[in-house]
């Protein structure tokens, strides 16, 4: 039995390293793999233009799977990573994996393979207050000019460190900050948000200004007619749509399973989609390894409108005859690979020049509520929310309400389907896995299905 | 553990608060799932740690940490205290919180087998044997799980409440997925995410997974065949206890917490359709239409003996004959809202997190009569259960959702089998065309087990009884 020190001196390495140690100085041929994730989370909260929610917590998260001949099992600890605590999830794992059958398909362990050098990390947003918090909250709630608000601050730090018995060890670094807010008139809401690797780069007045503007441009709306549309949708309502293709299109595990409409080497996008996953990306936030410790590299998974890869984990990689791309994340066994950096590339004009090249259509703030129907086809239904406006003849004629859509996602990126890409993009943060770049897109229709009225 | 909650209670309010509470919680879980014939994953977790809310004037600050030492608690409650007092930058009116006697005592779900104690060779055959079950009556993709969820709680606030509670959450699930030329069909057993209480490892026994899971592969693969739903702007529509629990939970469970009322939740879950004002006089449905929240209910996945506020769980009416007369809420949205008592309907998902106000037991009391009197006393309509997809306005007022499968009614009998049945409508309109109700033989709790709420978003659990039910003039067919 190793010998008993105190975790809370060790580094994360030290500790997934301590772990390893720890399993093989029970069970010596037994693979094992551990993640410790480190950090803080805090989010300031505000709503009806006080802060009423304002929490902070400490992480201290690791993740063991240890493998006896093929027979796995998995096991966490958030809380003291005493020798004493760790011996008992350990023994635990051990005991659950010894009386399961082998796993055919266990692909084992990453092999040594150095990561990007990438860190996406900013000290002075790890050391931030919430007295920080509160004041980027207080220029936003100014800024809306006397409107209701509501929204967050939050700041985000992970240390992790990945060690393996089979030599892989990695550690990485991030930070994120976002502001988040919507302002509010009796008719209308209006939303604007940021998104950063340091607080610093966050002015809440400015994102305050933003969503106070679009509720006060949004406000007595009209309904419009449900049916085809041209669109122009902000980059929030476009990582929404990339999700969907991310999670039940791209993803080599709903390839093997049928469930996905990816076929690599297709024509399935327009020729203007340009869509890779990235983290070593300078615009982009996140930490370049998955939870088994598969580095990430650049990844093209649509290249002028043709599908050409898929994002795998160890598991999914083995059933496909290929590489790990680096995309496992922790308990997503039963879905496959997620956790993406995913960048739509951008075009070359501006979003009120998409706006300009509509006959007649929609600009749409953000999706609400999106829910697949059928992952094959990737139809979806969801609505629309935080400003919408009818365009007629290349300009905002008027807003109306928030309407119904029930769409494939996949057709509505279709050949000929794009008709504009915007060359400003925006970072959307979708959870620490999941991380989008992306631009305003103008398409030729949109099946907005029913009004929010019925 | 009550006396580590104690002492970040005393460093919140050395500290400066006026109020402050603290969790101390330990969780066990385990899942295990399988896939065609083999178990592809089994993850346990263990955490453990503090939680302290400290409330300064307007505000809540919230600090949690990873430990259950002394020192490390007093932190957490110090550190609660300087984050209230941080949000004073931007204040508000002072927060009142609902009176509540204090009180002590100890409360644990009632669990007939401990799923502790029963083996993981067992579990694993269970999973194993039902997804080779599936493949062989036709699926192409064959998934089974099951979950345990074992909370040890212990709360003190510095009122004088001091109260424990041990929950064991146990449940199970199965589908089977059938893939065709250009889409997929899935059918799942009991509900789209199984079925979980507030009960041990007898639950999943009663599923009985192994002699449904041949019936629930052929249904997968017949809806391949099937005629697709058709589209009508208004038919007459029955929906399955199981739809139901989902449409009470989406239309009438978020609908009515009074946090989304008072604009608490507006960036993000969004607010409600209802108004404070109307409460007790607004219309929300048939005179058939009776809701409560009833945390009590035995063995639901939203029972409790104390929410995390130390209130008492006790029944709220929240639809009483059609009229909308309550609302989900927690000591200080109640406050607010000039409501006399806390509906004890506030928990968090971890020590990590603030409680919040959720859903306990929100469910649609029984009628009197049947799924099968209605079908036979519909001339011309749909009938439709086990949901697949939902999507619900930001006000919870228009709503579309999916089933995983139908059939045609005709003549009062049962037709020919319908796939990719969708509904929608706006929620009064809806409720107010409920003619029917299955009765108390049908009245089933089905457990919901990943409602999220929040920002850092949590995953609550909630139960539904629900019973069949007939609506008259609803538009399916929706199609993309």
């Amino acid at each position: 039995m190793a010998t008993v020190q105190a975790t809370d001196t060790k580094t994360p390495l030290e500790l997934a390293d301590h772990v390893v140690d720890l399993v093989r100085s029970r069970t010596a041929d037994a693979e094992v793999e551990v993640t410790v994730r480190q950090g803080t989370e805090a989010l300031t909260r505000f709503a009806t233009g006080f802060i009423h929610q304002n929490v902070a917590s400490e992480v201290n998260h690791v993740l063991i799977r240890v493998a006896l001949d093929g027979r796995n099992a998995a096991t966490s600890i958030d809380g003291p990573a005493d020798d004493d605590g760790l011996g008992r999830a350990i023994d635990n794992a051990l005991e659950a994996a010894r009386v399961r059958p082998a796993d055919p398909d266990w692909p084992g362990l990453a092999a040594p393979v150095p990561a990007a050098d990438v860190d996406h990390f900013d000290e002075a947003t790890a050391a931030a207050t919430p007295d920080e918090r509160a004041r980027r909250v207080r220029s936003f709630v100014d800024a809306a000019g006397g409107l209701e608000t509501a929204g967050f601050c939050s700041t985000t730090t992970v240390q992790l460190a990945f060690a393996n018995s089979a030599g892989q060890r990695l550690t990485g670094r991030g930070t994120a900050a976002e502001i988040d807010g919507i302002a509010r008139t009796p008719t209308a809401d209006g939303s604007s948000r940021r998104v950063s690797v340091a607080l610093g780069d966050l002015d809440g007045r400015a994102v305050g200004e933003r969503a106070a503007g679009k509720a006060r441009t949004a406000s007595d709306p009209t309904d419009l007619a449900p049916g085809r549309y041209e669109v122009v949708l902000e980059p929030d309502c476009v990582a929404n749509i990339l999700s969907f293709l991310l999670v039940y299109g791209f993803n080599g595990k709903a390839v093997e399973e049928g469930r996905s409409f990816a076929r690599v080497g297709d024509t399935q996008f327009d020729r203007s989609i340009t869509l890779r996953d990235d983290v070593t990306d300078p615009g982009t936030l996140g930490i370049p390894f998955d939870v088994e410790g598969t580095p990430k590299r650049p990844l093209d998974l649509v290249r002028d409108g043709v599908t050409t890869g898929l994002l795998h984990t160890r598991r999914t990689a083995k059933a496909a005859g290929v590489e790990s791309t680096g995309h496992s994340v922790e308990g997503g066994a039963a879905w496959g690979a997620l956790g993406a950096n995913l960048i739509l590339g951008a075009g070359d004009r501006s979003t009120d020049k998409l706006v300009a090249g509509v006959e007649r259509g929609v600009l749409v703030t953000d999706f609400w509520y999106t829910r697949i129907l059928d992952p094959r086809t990737q139809v979806v239904t969801g609505l629309t929310r935080n400003g919408v406006w009818l365009i007629e003849d290349g300009r905002i004629v008027r807003p109306v309400t928030n309407m119904r859509f029930t769409q494939s996602f996949v057709d509505a990126l279709g050949p000929d389907a794009v008709r504009g890409i915007s060359s400003e993009r925006a970072l959307v943060l979708a959870g620490w896995d999941s991380i989008y770049l992306v631009p305003s897109l103008h398409l030729g229709s949109w099946n907005f299905t029913g009004g929010a009225q019925g | 553990m009550e006396d580590i909650a104690t002492q970040a209670v005393e460093a919140a309010v050395a500290a400066g608060a006026t109020y402050a509470d603290a969790r101390v919680m330990e969780i066990r879980t385990e899942s295990m799932s399988a896939r065609n014939g083999i178990v592809e994953a089994l993850d346990r977790e263990e955490r453990a740690g503090v939680g302290v809310r400290a409330l300064i004037g307007s505000s809540w600050g919230f600090f949690a940490v990873p430990d259950i030492g002394s020192t490390a608690a007093r932190r957490a409650g110090e550190q609660a205290t300087a984050v209230a007092r941080a949000s004073t930058l931007v204040a508000g009116a002072d927060l009142r919180l609902a009176p509540e006697t204090a009180t002590t005592g100890h409360w644990e779900s009632e669990c007939l087998e401990d799923p502790w104690t029963v083996g993981l060779a067992e579990k694993g055959d269970l999973l194993e044997g039902v997804t080779r079950t599936m493949r062989e009556h036709g699926a192409d993709l064959a998934e089974a799980g099951h979950r345990i969820w074992d909370t040890r709680k212990w709360f003190v606030s510095s009122e004088g409440t001091a109260v424990d509670q041990h929950i064991i959450e146990c449940g199970a699930a199965l589908s089977a997925t059938a893939v065709g030329e250009n889409e997929t069909q899935r059918r799942s057993y009991p509900g789209i995410r199984g079925q979980y209480g507030t009960r041990g490892w007898e639950l999943v026994r009663e599923l009985d997974l192994p002699n449904n899971a041949a019936r629930i592969a052929e249904e997968a693969r017949a809806l391949l065949t099937a005629d697709p739903c058709p589209s009508l702007d208004a038919t007459d529509l029955i929906l399955g206890s199981e739809q139901m629990a989902l449409q009470i939970h989406e239309s009438v469970g978020h609908a009515t917490e009074l946090d989304r009322i008072l604009g608490w939740e507006a960036a993000f879950a969004g607010t409600s359709w209802l108004e404070l004002p109307k409460l007790g006089s607004l219309r929300f449905g048939s005179e058939l239409m009776n809701i409560t929240a009833d945390a009590t209910l035995p063995g639901s996945l939203g029972s409790f003996g104390y929410d995390d506020e130390g209130t008492p769980a006790h029944p709220v009416d929240i639809v009483k004959d059609g009229i909308w007369v309550g609302a989900l809420s927690g000591r200080d949205s109640a406050a607010l809202a000039g409501i006399e008592r806390s509906g004890g309907a506030v928990r968090a998902d971890g020590f990590d997190r603030i409680p919040m106000v959720r859903m306990t037991n929100v469910g649609l009391l029984p009628g009197s009569d049947s799924l099968e009197s209605m079908i036979a006393a519909t001339d011309d309509g749909i009938f439709m259960d086990t949901n697949r997809s939902w999507s619900i306005d930001d006000k919870r007022l228009n709503f579309q959702f999916g089933c995983e499968m139908g059939w045609e009614i005709k003549g009062g009998k049962r037709g020919r089998l319908l796939k990719n049945p969708t509904y929608t409508a706006i929620s009064p309109r809806f409720w107010g065309s409920l003619d029917m109700l299955g009765g108390p033989d049908e009245w089933t709790f089905w457990g919901t087990p990943n409602c999220g709420k929040g920002q850092p978003q949590q995953i609550g659990h909630t139960g539904h009884p629900a019973v069949p039910a007939r609506f008259r003039g609803i538009r399916v067919g929706v199609r993309g």
